[in-house]
């Protein structure tokens, strides 16, 4: 028979059964939508990584206390005293490749305004913590180190916190808020920033002295975090290396011991959650080939359902001269046509889903002709390989038997 | 002289169930010629089916010689008699074998598919030919399900017609059928019959078999007789029907 034949009574032979064709077709739908959009949106979401990662300048270096070892266990981080001023200082005199240092202490709490409240979290920082991550004011001055000295209540406050204080559209600045019993005059309103590529509101912050948050707040003499900046993107590996050994020097540890904190650089942060989002797209990935793959253990159901109920057909189409190629090739187009059609609906379907995703999650939108065209082809495989034995059993019937099969 | 459509020499079948021998057909030989429109008789199990599986190159002999239209069927590749079946044979079957939810034009262009020698344009009109031969011009686009049996069988007769064979082959063509559309049916063979087309045709039913003009008797794979005789009209015989039924009531 012709192939333009063949492929014609495929088509007819599948149009007399609509609806059990759309549900078997229904697996592979969901496959290749599943497959297409998780790759589509891994995709957008390392994209909107890199775009933050461009926007934010990757120079920041982050110094965290790490976990205090005894022995070989893990003490934990979180009374982790490892980090005091005396680091800062430090790294502020020796380092050659550190523009900025900032120390960071920070406490939750409830923030409270007349009969508004918020629960949020005031962190105590230095000035030039602002430059170091790369906050604009929008209103108001930033505290300077006076402030820092004499361990001033005054606060600079993010967009999240002063919609929730200030609901009515009041001017936040100079107004008095209250932080459990401390009470703290804004002095500045920072621009927006939105979320971070972790989903955390980066404007959902108080910024303080950290003087006035160790002091007043905490009562302690150590301090929760470092940032610092390095003098210039290309030297911020170098950086990193520096301020270990400085902190290294300062905190007396010498030879093998292990460092009791932990520095990672703006680009590490990013790097690490880039793999973190390949693995998980991957992951998501796998899961979705594994719908496409029952997906295909459908089709090929069918088919042997379908073999089996038109065995009759078969019988007649061989008594009236189809050859054994002709029968194979009708079930074996059937089963492609399926599983193409499927995959064309499935893609279009994954698209619009990875189109919504990154819409409403503001990422960029990104269309991976890889999964579109490997997709594609993974259907028409899955057509041939999961059509192939039924449509093999259909041409070895027996003609003789076939046509008297009730 | 008239050609010979069959020749069948020393002709057996042989089938082999468990570690059993069941001789279906026991070296047979028959000679059909161009034009004779021949019935096969015999009780069940006398191997009619297997002789006309093996006419119709579904079936292959253990042993012995059979040659369709002047050609040996022995050593035919499968592809081969496919293509035999396809160009030489029109099937008719006792349980009509139409497609469901196909129409009638589509059942009967079928044949055609298998062959590549036919334009789309060409099978349409050959189809609708063989509908009109067989009188369905009005129920062209019927589907299947939506005809009568007698109907039915006629799209199918339609269907062995449409590649112009050298020979129908029907088996228990008017088995499903009441008296009156048996008649019908027989009417329409003898029709085919007087164009020129070969038939042979199996049936248990004496009656049917005096439409034709020759009958061959089987019995345990043996040819018990073969005799020429008068066919009876089969428009008589339709005509006579309802007095018959008269007569009894
Ligand atoms: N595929 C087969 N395998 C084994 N034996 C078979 C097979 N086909 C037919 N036979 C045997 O061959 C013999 C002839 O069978 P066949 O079907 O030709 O009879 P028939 O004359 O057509 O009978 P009926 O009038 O009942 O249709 C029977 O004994 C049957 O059991
Ligand atoms: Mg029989």
């Amino acid at each position: 028979m012709k192939l333009v034949n063949l492929i014609k009574v495929a088509f007819s032979a599948l149009l007399r059964n609509k609806g059990r064709a759309f549900l078997t077709m229904l697996g592979i739908v969901i496959g290749i939508a599943s497959v297409i959009a998780m790759v589509s949106i891994g995709q957008s979401s390392s994209q909107s990584v890199s775009e933050q990662l461009s926007t934010m300048g990757s120079n920041m270096i982050l110094i965290m206390p790490g976990k205090q070892m005894r022995g070989g266990v893990s003490m934990g981080v979180s009374n982790s005293k490892s980090l005091t001023m005396d680091d800062v200082t430090e790294l502020k005199a020796k380092s050659h490749y550190i523009e900025s240092v900032s120390p960071s202490v920070s406490s939750g709490g409830q923030l409270v305004y007349g009969t508004n409240n918020h629960p949020g979290n005031v962190q105590g920082v230095s000035p030039v913590y602002l430059t170091i991550r790369k906050y604009e004011l929008k209103q108001g001055v930033m505290f300077n180190d006076d402030d820092v000295r004499v361990a001033s209540k005054v606060c600079i406050v993010g967009k999240t916190v002063t919609d929730k204080l200030f609901p009515d559209g009041e001017n936040p600045l100079g107004k008095m808020i209250r932080f459990g019993n401390v009470p703290f005059r804004i002095i500045g309103v920072l621009e927006p920033k939105g979320r971070n590529q972790m989903g955390q509101d980066q404007d959902d912050i108080v910024l303080a002295p950290y003087t006035t948050v160790q002091k007043r707040i905490l009562a302690i003499t150590h301090i929760n975090m470092i940032f610092a900046s390095a003098k210039s993107e290309e030297v911020s590996e170098s950086a990193a290396t520096e301020a270990t050994q400085i902190i290294r020097e300062n905190h007396e540890l010498t030879g093998t011991t292990e460092n009791d904190f932990e520095v990672r650089t703006q680009e590490e942060l990013l790097s690490m959650m880039n793999s973190v989002t390949s693995m998980l797209t991957i992951l998501l990935a796998a899961i979705a080939s594994i719908s496409l793959f029952v997906g295909g253990i459908g089709i090929m159901n069918i088919m042997y359902v379908t073999v089996t109920e038109r065995t009759k057909e078969i019988g007649l189409r061989m008594a009236i001269g189809a050859k054994n190629r002709d029968i194979l090739l009708q079930f074996l187009f059937e089963s492609i046509i399926l599983s193409l059609l499927g995959g064309v609906i499935g893609i279009v379907l994954g698209l619009l889903l990875s189109y919504s995703a990154s819409t409403m999650l503001g990422w960029p939108f990104i269309m991976s002709e890889f999964a579109v065209i490997g997709s594609f082809l993974v259907c028409a495989a899955t057509g041939v390989f999961f059509g192939w034995y039924p449509a093999k059993r259909a041409a070895q019937l027996d003609p003789i038997t076939a046509i008297r099969y009730e | 002289m008239e050609k010979e459509i069959i020749k069948i020499a020393k002709l057996s079948r042989t089938f082999l169930v468990g570690n059993e021998e069941v001789h279906a057909l026991k070296e047979i030989s028959l000679n059909v010629k161009q034009g004779e429109f021949v019935s096969i008789m015999g009780a069940s199990g006398s191997g009619k089916s297997t002789l006309l599986n093996i006419l119709g190159c579904l079936d292959t002999a253990t042993s012995g010689e059979y040659e369709i239209d002047g050609i040996s069927v022995k050593k035919r590749t499968k592809n081969e008699l496919s293509e035999i079946r396809n160009r030489k044979i029109g099937f008719i079957f006792q349980s009509y074998n139409l497609l469901p939810r196909t129409n009638a034009l589509e059942n009967v262009e079928l044949p055609l598919l298998y062959n590549n020698s036919f334009s789309a344009k060409e099978r349409l009109e050959r189809a609708k030919e063989a509908l009109i031969a067989v009188k369905l011009e009005d129920r062209m686009f019927h589907l299947s399900n939506q005809l009568s049996g007698g109907q039915q069988q006629r799209v199918a007769i339609a269907r062995a017609l449409v590649n112009d064979p050298v020979m129908l082959l029907a088996d228990e063509a008017t088995g499903n059928l009441d008296t009156r559309t048996s008649y019908e049916i027989m009417i329409l063979f003898q029709e085919l019959h007087q164009k020129g087309k070969t038939i042979v045709f199996v049936t248990h039913e004496k009656e049917i078999s005096e439409f034709t003009g020759r009958t061959v008797v089987l019995r345990d794979g043996i040819i018990l007789r073969d005799e020429k005789l008068i066919s009876k009209s089969a428009i008589d015989a339709l005509a006579d029907y309802p007095n018959l039924m008269k007569v009894v009531s």
